[in-house]
């Protein structure tokens, strides 16, 4: 029990990975709040790749981990920069509204 | 081994719950603030599992930068939050569904697995002894050596990212008085400067 290993991470990374998509799930109207549950669901990637780099003792894990954390950071900025604009020209956020190319 | 534990538990405990408070709390700016304390406590966790490096680049960017900019635009948009979180306990039994199967399949995954006989031999870079090489200084030797093609297209998406968001984001306003250095220089003191006769004492 209290000796932590590999599964007890896996563990935290697998039930925060469900709580990210149970998010989505929860907030279909709000933009803002599924772009934090993919965060989370990133972070969640990120434990795994680094609990299986100290488990195998193998660098590349953290390396990507890196990466990772970079497309992160450049999609929430993409994203919140499309919501941004979204809002100044539709003023609302909300996800049933965005359907203009619906055809 | 027991503090470690102990470290272990509180950590992932704090984790697990500000990330539900992520997802369910009424105002969007508490969810952003426990969103920042679910990346400080995954920071601890990579602490405790050796990964100092990435630990402290987690807090920088997403604490510094992402959630920020989170905060950002939830403060900046003028939105009726309450209005956004109707629907939200019509939506509860489906997606507590899906979360429950994808959690019950991850941990039945996680208990009926085993390491491949090639896996434990050892990967492509082993990681150094912590007492000779720091967690930061090993990962700059990989990065700056095998891995410096893709660390540069990582910048190279930080770039097109930053770029993207400006390019999204700025308007042209109509009305802004800007410099125009073309204007300027083609001025001439013909046009420019005028000579007139002012009588005494009268003024233009």
């Amino acid at each position: 029990m209290v000796e932590v290993g590999l599964s007890h991470y896996l563990t935290v990374g697998a039930i925060i990975f469900a709580i990210g998509i149970f998010g989505i799930f929860l907030n279909r109207k709000n933009v803002i709040i599924i772009l934090m549950s993919i965060e989370l669901i990133l972070l969640a990637v990120n434990i795994n790749l680094v609990a299986f780099s100290m488990e195998l003792n193998d660098l590349v894990g953290q390396v990507f981990a890196m990466f990772v954390l970079t497309v992160a950071a450049a999609e929430a900025a993409i994203g919140l920069a499309i919501l941004v604009v979204y809002f100044r020209n539709r003023g609302t956020i909300a996800v049933e509204d965005i359907n203009l190319m619906k055809g | 081994m027991i503090v470690q534990g102990l470290a272990f538990y509180l950590f992932a405990f704090i984790a697990v719950a500000a990330a539900v408070m992520v997802i369910s709390a009424r105002n969007p700016v508490h969810s952003v603030l426990f969103l920042i304390l679910t990346f400080f406590n995954a920071a601890a966790l990579f602490v405790l599992m050796g990964a100092e490096f990435l630990a402290m680049i987690l807090i920088v960017v997403y604490v510094g930068a992402v959630a920020v900019m989170f905060l950002f635009v939830v403060m900046m948009l003028d939105i009726n939050f309450a209005e956004l979180r109707q629907g939200f306990l019509q939506y509860l039994p489906i997606g507590g569904l899906v979360g429950l199967v994808l959690l019950a399949e991850l941990l039945i995954i996680l208990g009926g697995w085993t390491f491949a006989p090639e896996a434990a031999m050892g990967g492509s870079a082993p990681a150094p002894a912590p007492e000779t090489v720091s967690n930061t200084d090993a990962l700059g030797q990989l990065i700056y050596t095998h891995y410096f093609y893709l660390f540069q297209a990582s910048g190279l998406v930080l770039l097109i990212a930053m770029i993207g968001a400006i390019v999204l984001t700025h308007r042209r306003r109509p009305g802004v008085r800007r410099q125009n250095i073309g204007d300027q220089l083609r001025r001439h003191p013909d046009e420019s400067v005028e000579v007139r006769k002012v009588e005494t004492g009268r003024g233009i």
